[in-house]
């Protein structure tokens, strides 16, 4: 078992008023899967996400990644996770702008001692295997949609992580882009990646071998 | 994490805001070359007065009237002063045998007058060994000598600044000029010397002390200027001096006696002083560039919050973020610290070529000084603004516009 979710709750708090977004999801995923996770908007698919992939803390129920208690960890800890176990593919790509693709990829390697040529090297591979080795030089500014989102799946991948995370990745682009972007996270799986995307299209999840639908911060169907 | 990747970043974030860089370092160059600058003058002022006393003439005391305070200096409180007289030099030489010269000595300050010129001059009235003394040179003619003192004559040995102002290209030997209301025939003519520190010291007659009582209508002198044979003798002389004056003064010690090295060391502390005070003056500009510094950091870290989020999203631990953004503010002041210690370098050495009676010295300490203390400024004002950024939320970050 990759990751089990059991009784997630997250609670924001605004001031005085306290807002649950997340009540009570019960979630397992194995290794290898590709769940596409479904909802209208405003319902938690992005907190849930977020909560998966360690970037933010459920406010109570258990949440074991890799047989890891999340809750016991220290958030030094947590960017460990972050680093080198989870990769994170965004709607609005967040590439650092002042940086060529080739930095942008290389970026999480920053963060694990990896010597610079060997840096370098990986980035290079990933680049090439989303198809962008012809634009390593480039600034997110001179890329189009789809060439940014596929230098922000080089850096998700680069680490080599079990898990990809992707929320709304298609959503800022073309149905085309989209359409490549797709091909890439079903090859990715066909080696063996653990996929998560949120989507609000059906014909993007479509793509996915399991897909959840969350309605009002509790799970409607495809949960356990 | 890797450090010559956090230095790129710091780099790149600098280079990529150059004019803003520059505007928020400017604060930490003034404050920088002010310091240098300021602490090359002091010390430069303590050289060469340091070495402008060893001109004097070595081994030499001075007895002063009145009773000063153990650190030295001015005469201060005093109650009832007794006058040092004419006799009271001679008496020195006469008791100890460790005394070379012992020369009276009157100043004041006196209106001299040559035709339709005049001018307030600083007089001293001394005898013929003053100028053996003190290592005094003359260009022409000569020193007064003891039949001048002797007999009283009016006779003046004058500075360059004097001829020049009252005698003008014409030969100064010969010619009559009046001080007060009595003319002296002018017999020599000092070498120059030359102005520093705002004193023209070849503005300046001597007399013989025996005229210059008269002149100032007085019997007390302004100090008496004793000559040392040798440095090893100088205790000795000292204590026979103050054995002498204080039985002829009735077993009071109503005066002081200094040498040298006690007024230089006296000199030497005001100026430290001064100098230390001008330097902190300077040094609160630096603190001012740090602020700016701190303003702009956080104005930076405000920017690149999403960059934040993202670096957090990727792996970054919070003391990674607080590390960049603090090596970003070290960055800005060392870099302001650098340009400052240049600035303050080449005006160390630019102003003496304009400014000549203002003599600097540039110091190494007040350069290290500098440097650390426009680093620790980095490292003070980057700390509030890194921890604000290490301390953001990622989702938050994130989701910043
Ligand atoms: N940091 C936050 N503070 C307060 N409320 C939040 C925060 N993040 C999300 N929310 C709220 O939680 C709800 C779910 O948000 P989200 O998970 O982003 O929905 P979705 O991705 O399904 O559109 C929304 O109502 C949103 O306003
Ligand atoms: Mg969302």
């Amino acid at each position: 078992m990759l990751i089990h979710l059991s009784d997630i709750r997250k609670t924001y708090v605004l001031g005085t008023v306290a807002l649950e977004v997340l009540k009570g999801i019960d979630l397992d995923i194995e290794k290898g899967d590709f769940i596409a996770i479904m909802g209208a908007s405003g319902s938690g698919k992005s907190t849930l996400l977020n909560i998966i992939g360690c970037l933010d803390r459920h406010t109570s129920g258990m949440y074991h990644f890799e047989d890891i208690d999340i809750a016991k960890r220290s958030d030094d800890e947590l960017a460990e996770i972050r680093n080198k176990r989870v990769g994170f593919v965004f709607q609005t790509f967040n590439l650092l702008p002042r940086f060529p693709a080739l930095k942008n990829v290389e970026l999480p390697m920053i963060y694990s001692s990896i010597p610079s040529n060997e840096r370098r090297d990986k980035a290079l591979e990933m680049l090439k295997k989303v198809g962008m080795s012809h634009r390593i030089e480039h600034k997110p500014s001179e890329l189009s949609g789809g060439e940014q989102q596929r230098v922000a799946i080089a850096r998700a991948l680069v680490m080599q992580p079990q898990i990809i995370l992707a929320d709304e990745p298609t959503g800022n682009l073309d149905s085309s882009s989209g359409k490549e972007i797709m091909n890439i996270f079903k090859e990715l799986n066909s080696e063996g990646v653990t996929i998560i995307l949120v989507t609000h299209e059906a014909a993007i999840a479509k793509d996915a071998k399991r897909i959840i639908t969350i309605k009002d911060g509790v799970c409607d169907s495809g949960c356990n | 994490m890797d450090v010559i990747e956090v230095l790129r970043v710091s780099r790149d974030s600098i280079m990529s805001n150059r004019i803003r860089a520059f505007l928020t370092t400017l604060g930490v160059i003034i404050g920088v070359t002010a310091v240098i600058l300021l602490v090359s003058i002091g010390e430069g002022a303590r050289r060469y007065i340091q070495t402008e006393f060893s001109g004097l003439g070595s081994n030499i005391l001075i007895v002063v009237p009145g009773k000063t305070s153990k650190e030295g200096g001015t005469h201060m409180g005093t109650s009832a002063v007794r006058k040092l007289v004419y006799d009271d030099a001679l008496l020195i030489k006469k008791r100890s045998r460790h005394i070379q010269h012992s020369v009276p000595v009157v100043a004041g300050t006196s209106l001299i007058k040559h035709g339709s010129k005049s001018r307030s001059t600083y007089i001293i009235g001394v005898t013929e060994d003053y100028f053996e003394a003190r290592s005094l040179t003359i260009d022409s003619g000569r020193f007064i000598n003891t039949s001048d003192v002797d007999s009283g004559r009016n006779v003046a040995v004058i500075g360059r600044t004097v001829k020049k102002e009252i005698l003008g290209e014409a030969n100064p030997l010969g010619a009559l000029i009046t001080i007060g209301s009595t003319k002296y025939r002018v017999i020599g003519l000092m070498a120059p010397k030359g102005v520093t520190l705002g004193f023209d010291i070849d503005d300046i007659i001597f007399i013989p002390t025996t005229s210059a009582q008269v002149l100032f209508d007085t019997d007390s002198l302004f100090n008496i200027t004793v000559k040392v044979r040798s440095e090893e003798e100088i205790t000795a002389a000292k204590n026979e001096i103050k054995e002498t004056l204080i039985k002829k003064h009735a077993g009071e010690e109503d005066f002081t006696v200094f040498s040298q090295d006690e007024m230089l060391a006296t000199m030497e502390k005001i100026l430290k002083i001064m100098t230390a005070v001008l330097a902190g003056i300077a040094a609160i500009s630096l603190i001012v560039g740090g602020i700016g510094i701190m303003n702009i950091m956080l104005v930076s870290v405000k920017e690149r919050t999403r960059e934040i989020g993202l670096r957090k999203a990727v792996g970054a631990k919070n003391r990674d973020i607080l590390f960049q953004f603090i090596t970003e503010a070290v960055a800005l002041s060392l870099v302001g610290g650098l340009i400052g210690i240049l600035c303050g370098m080449a005006f160390t050495w630019v102003i003496p070529l304009f400014i000549p009676s203002l003599p600097t010295s540039l110091s190494a300490w007040a350069i290290f000084l500098a440097f650390f203390f426009s680093m620790s400024i980095g490292v003070f004002f980057g700390v509030y603004p890194a921890k604000k950024a290490a301390g953001m939320d990622p989702i938050t970050a994130l989701r910043y516009e």
